[in-house]
C-alpha cells in the first residue's frame, strides 16, 4: 500500500530549461518596464489585464490544451516550469491564474463544442478571468451541503442564493459553480448538485467585496437573485457534479503555488544575512532550503505523474498538505532567524515589509483550496482507513 | 525505481523476506540469524554491489545499490550491508581490490580525522563508526601531505572501543596508532572526505525512508486491528490524521532520498547540485525520522514501546542513523553557508536546477 506513495525523481526535459529562461527574461523584461516590483508580494489584488495578455501572446496560457482550441499541446513539465517562474518572481497572476489551472481544464471535459470554441482560445490569449463557485456561508468543507438553486425553467435555470469566499469574482467574466438542481438522496448525500458556467457581470448577479486581514480584497460574496443561466451551460451530469468537482482538485493542489505562496521571506532572509551567516543563521537557512528543495521534488514528481495521465489524488493532497503548513510556517521561522540579523541603515527594510505581509498571509494558507484537516481525511482514505 | 524491474533489489528482498524477517529477528536472542543472513547476501554479490568485477564486486549501478539500501531500510537490516557496499565503493575510486567479509568505512563523521605519516602509516581516531566491531576491514579515507588517499586496513590492527547506537547496533571508537595499510592509494579527483560524508548521508537517507515506509505500514496495519471504545482506532479522526502526517512524512523522505540517489548516480561530479540534493536529504530524513517515529509510536500505544514488538527496530534505527556521516544539523550549517556565500539571488536557480 506504501507503493501507492512512490514519488519517482522526475526531471524536467531540456526543452523545459530553455523554456524558463524564456520566462526568466521576458519577467526581467516586465520588471524593468515597471509591470510589477518582485520585491512587493502583493500580486493578490493587483489585477493586470495588460500583463495577462502579453503571457498569453507568449503561448503560455493553456498550454496543455489542444491547438483547435487555442492551447499549444506542450506538458504539464512545461505548463509546471512556467508556473514556478512566476510564482517566484511575484508576477500578478490573479487575472489568468484560476482559468489556466481549473476552469480551461473543466470545459475541456465537460462542455459542449460551441462553448470551448468561443471560451477556451480566449483564455489562452490572456482575455478571460474565471472564478470558482463552490463555498457558500454553511457549505465550506463540507461542499455537499450546498443550497444555493438551480431550478429548471423556459430554456435554462433560474438561480437564487448565496456563494462566499469567490476569489477574483469582482473581475472575472465567468464562474464556474456548482448549484443545488434536486436534494440530496437518502443513500448518497453527495446527490443533486450540477456544475454550471455562469457569466458574470449581468444583472441578477451581486459581487460584494470581503476585506481581507492582509487589507486587500481578493474574496468576495456573490448573491445571486432570479439569475438566468441558458441550458447549454450545465457542464456535464445534471445532480452529478460531485464526481466532477472532487476530479478537479488533482490540478488545483499539487502545483508550485501550493508552497511558493511566502518564498519571497526565505530570499530576503539569506539577502539580510550575507555572505557569512553566523552558524544559528546558516543552520536555519539550511533547513529552510532543504525542505523547500523537498517539496519541489515532491511536486514536480506529481507534474509527472499527471503528464503520464495518472490521477494521484493522494500524492496531490500529501503535497498540499506539507506544502501549505510549510508555506505558512516559513515566516515565522524567518522571522525568528532574522531576529539577530544586524541592523544597518537598509539591509533590513524590504525583509520587515516582506514579513509584515507574508505573516498576515500565513492564516489563509491551510484553508484555501481545501483545508488541511479535509486534506488529511482524504490522504487517510487512501491509506485504507476509511 | 520500481521494485518490480529491479534484480538486485528483488534479490536482497527476498532474502530479507527469508533470513531477516524483523519478527522472527526479535525474538531470536541469541543473534543466530546474523550468520546466515551474510551469508547468503555475500553469496548474492550484495555486499560488493558497488565494486566492479575486476576489483571482486559485482558492479551493480550506483542506481541499484542505492535501491537496495532503501528496502534494507524497509527490513531494518542489521548486519553491516550498507558499510560494506560504502567501503568498497570507497576503495574502488582508488581501484583498490574489496577482499572477503565485512567492512566499514572510516572516518564516520565529518568532524574526524586520519592523517598519513611520513613512513606511510595511518593516525587517528573515527568515533561513531557504525559495525566496526564486525568488521574485518576498513575502508579509510585519510589525509597526507600529497592530498587525500584511500587505504585498505586490516581491522586487527586498530583499537576499538564498543558502543552502540540508539538501535542496538554496533557504533564504535577506532583508533588508528601508526597503523600500516594493507593497501594506500592516492583518491581521483573528487573523491574529499566531504563527499564521502555525502555519500554516505545519501545512504542513510535511504535507509531512513525505508524504515519509515515500514512504520507508515504496520502503523495502517495496527489501527485497522486495534480496537478500543467499541471501534477500531483506525475510525478515530485524530488517529486518521496522525497517519495521514505519517504517510506525508514517510513520503517527503522517500522523494528526497530517490531523488539525492538519482542525483548521484547520474551526475559526474559532486557539485553544488549535488551537493543540495544530498545535504537536504539527510536533513529531511532525520527530520522526518524524528516526526513519523514518533507518530507511529503514537498509533501503537504501549504495546510499540516494548522490547517483543518490532517497531523500535525501526524507530530507534531511523533515529540512530540520523547521526552518522554529519547529523542534520550538521548539513543544514554547511547547506546555509553554500546558500548564503552563493547569495540571496541565486538560490532559486539553485533549487529549480533540480
Ligand atoms: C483566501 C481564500 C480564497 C478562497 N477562494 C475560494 C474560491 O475562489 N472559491 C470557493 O468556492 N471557495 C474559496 N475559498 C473557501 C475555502 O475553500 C473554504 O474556506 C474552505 O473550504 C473551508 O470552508 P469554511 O471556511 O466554510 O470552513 P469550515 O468548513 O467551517 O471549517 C472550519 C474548520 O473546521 C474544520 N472542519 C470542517 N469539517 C471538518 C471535518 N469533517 N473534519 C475535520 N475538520 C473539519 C475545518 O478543517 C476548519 O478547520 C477561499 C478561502 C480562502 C481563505
Amino acid at each position: 500500500m506504501t507503493a501507492a506513495l512512490r514519488f519517482d525523481p522526475i526531471r524536467l526535459p531540456e526543452k523545459c530549461e530553455q523554456l524558463r529562461k524564456e520566462v526568466r527574461a521576458f519577467l526581467a523584461e516586465e520588471i524593468a518596464a515597471g509591470t510589477f516590483d518582485p520585491h512587493k508580494p502583493n500580486r493578490e489584488d493587483t489585477d493586470a489585464p495588460e500583463f495577462s495578455r502579453r503571457v498569453g501572446a507568449k503561448g503560455w496560457l493553456g498550454m496543455t490544451w489542444p491547438k483547435k482550441y487555442g492551447g499549444q499541446e506542450r506538458s504539464f513539465l512545461e505548463r509546471y516550469v512556467v508556473t514556478e517562474e512566476m510564482r517566484v518572481a511575484n508576477a500578478p497572476t490573479r487575472r489568468f491564474f484560476v482559468a489556466d489551472r481549473q476552469s480551461g481544464p473543466v470545459l475541456i471535459k465537460y462542455a459542449p463544442e460551441h462553448i470551448k470554441m468561443d471560451i477556451l482560445p480566449r483564455i489562452c490569449r490572456g482575455e478571460i478571468c474565471f472564478a470558482i463557485g463552490m463555498s457558500e456561508p454553511n457549505s465550506g468543507s463540507d461542499l455537499f451541503a450546498a443550497k444555493t438553486r438551480a431550478t429548471k425553467t423556459d430554456g435554462g435555470y433560474l438561480i437564487n442564493g448565496t456563494k462566499i469566499w469567490t476569489s477574483s469574482a469582482h473581475i472575472a467574466d465567468y464562474m464556474i459553480a456548482i448549484f443545488r438542481t434536486s436534494p440530496p438522496t437518502k443513500e448518497n448525500r453527495r446527490h443533486g448538485l450540477t456544475q454550471f458556467l455562469v457569466k458574470m457581470k449581468q444583472p441578477g448577479i451581486k459581487v460584494n467585496p470581503i476585506g481581507q486581514i492582509t487589507g486587500q480584497y481578493e474574496f468576495n460574496e456573490v448573491v445571486f437573485t432570479d439569475f438566468f443561466v441558458p441550458e447549454d451551460h450545465v457542464l456535464g451530469e445534471v445532480d452529478g457534479a460531485w464526481k466532477q468537482a472532487t476530479s478537479e482538485l488533482a490540478y488545483e493542489r499539487s502545483g508550485p503555488e501550493r508552497f511558493l505562496e511566502t518564498y519571497y521571506v526565505l530570499t530576503e532572509l539569506v539577502r539580510a544575512v550575507g555572505p557569512n551567516p553566523d552558524t544559528r543563521s546558516a543552520e536555519g537557512i539550511g533547513r529552510l532550503v532543504a525542505q523547500l528543495h523537498t517539496m519541489r521534488r515532491m511536486s514536480v514528481s506529481v507534474a509527472g505523474m499527471l503528464q503520464a495521465g495518472k490521477e494521484p489524488v493522494v500524492e496531490a493532497s500529501i503535497v498540499k498538505d506539507i506544502g501549505t503548513v510549510w508555506e505558512q510556517q516559513l515566516p515565522h521561522r524567518v522571522r525568528d532567524l532574522a531576529a539577530f540579523v544586524e541592523e544597518t541603515a537598509t539591509n533590513r527594510e524590504t525583509l520587515e515589509r516582506q514579513l509584515d505581509f507574508a505573516i498576515k498571509t500565513a492564516p489563509k494558507l491551510t484553508i484555501q483550496g481545501g483545508t488541511t484537516e479535509v486534506l488529511r481525511g482524504i490522504i487517510a482514505r487512501g491509506l485504507g482507513l476509511r | 525505481m520500481a521494485e518490480s524491474d529491479n534484480i538486485v533489489v528483488e534479490t536482497a528482498e527476498k532474502i530479507f523476506a527469508d533470513l531477516a524477517d524483523p519478527q522472527t529477528i526479535n525474538n531470536d536472542k541469541k543473534n543466530s540469524w546474523q550468520a546466515p543472513l551474510w551469508q547468503a547476501l555475500s553469496e548474492a554479490g550484495l555486499p560488493l554491489a558497488w565494486v566492479p568485477d575486476d576489483l571482486g564486486g559485482s558492479g551493480a549501478s550506483l542506481a541499484d545499490g542505492f535501491a537496495l539500501l532503501n528496502a534494507a531500510g524497509r527490513f531494518a537490516v542489521a548486519v553491516p550491508l550498507a558499510e560494506t557496499m560504502l567501503a568498497g565503493w570507497l576503495l574502488a575510486q582508488a581501484k583498490i581490490a574489496s577482499p572477503d567479509g565485512e567492512m566499514t568505512v572510516l572516518p564516520a563523521s565529518p568532524k574526524d580525522r586520519i592523517t598519513i605519516d611520513a613512513d606511510g602509516s595511518l593516525s587517528g581516531r573515527a568515533r561513531g563508526v557504525p559495525f566496526a566491531k564486525a568488521a574485518k576491514h576498513f575502508a579509510v579515507l585519510a589525509h597526507g601531505k600529497d592530498g587525500v588517499s584511500i587505504a585498505l586496513v586490516d581491522a586487527g590492527k586498530a583499537r576499538i572501543e564498543s558502543g552502540l547506537n540508539l538501535g542496538y547496533d554496533h557504533s564504535d571508537t577506532v583508533t588508528l596508532d601508526k597503523v600500516q595499510p594493507v593497501t594506500i592509494k592516492v583518491a581521483p579527483d573528487g573523491v574529499d572526505q566531504t563527499n564521502l560524508m555525502l555519500m554516505g548521508g545519501v545512504a542513510r537517507s535511504l535507509q531512513i525512508a525505508g524504515a519509515l515506509e515500514s512504520m507508515l505500514d504496520i502503523s495502517v496495519r495496527y489501527s485497522n486491528e486495534r480496537v478500543a471504545f467499541e471501534k477500531k482506532i483506525s475510525k478515530f479522526q485524530a488517529v486518521q490524521h496522525n497517519l495521514a502526517r505519517l504517510a506525508g512524512e514517510s513520503a517527503a523522505a522517500l522523494a528526497a532520498a530517490t531523488s539525492a540517489a538519482d542525483a548521484i548516480a547520474n551526475a559526474t561530479s559532486f557539485n553544488d547540485e549535488v551537493y543540495l540534493e544530498a545535504a537536504s536529504a539527510k536533513i529531511r530524513c532525520a527530520e522526518a525520522a524524528e516526526k513519523g517515529g514518533g507518530i507511529a509510536h503514537q498509533v501503537h500505544g504501549a504495546i510499540g514501546f516494548t522490547i517483543e514488538h518490532i517497531l523500535h527496530r525501526y524507530s530507534l534505527r531511523a533515529l540512530a542513523w540520523r547521526d552518522d556521516f554529519g547529523s542534520e544539523s550538521h548539513w543544514a550549517v554547511e547547506l546555509g553557508k553554500l546558500v548564503a556565500s552563493r547569495g540571496a539571488d541565486e538560490l532559486w536557480p539553485l533549487v529549480a536546477s533540480r
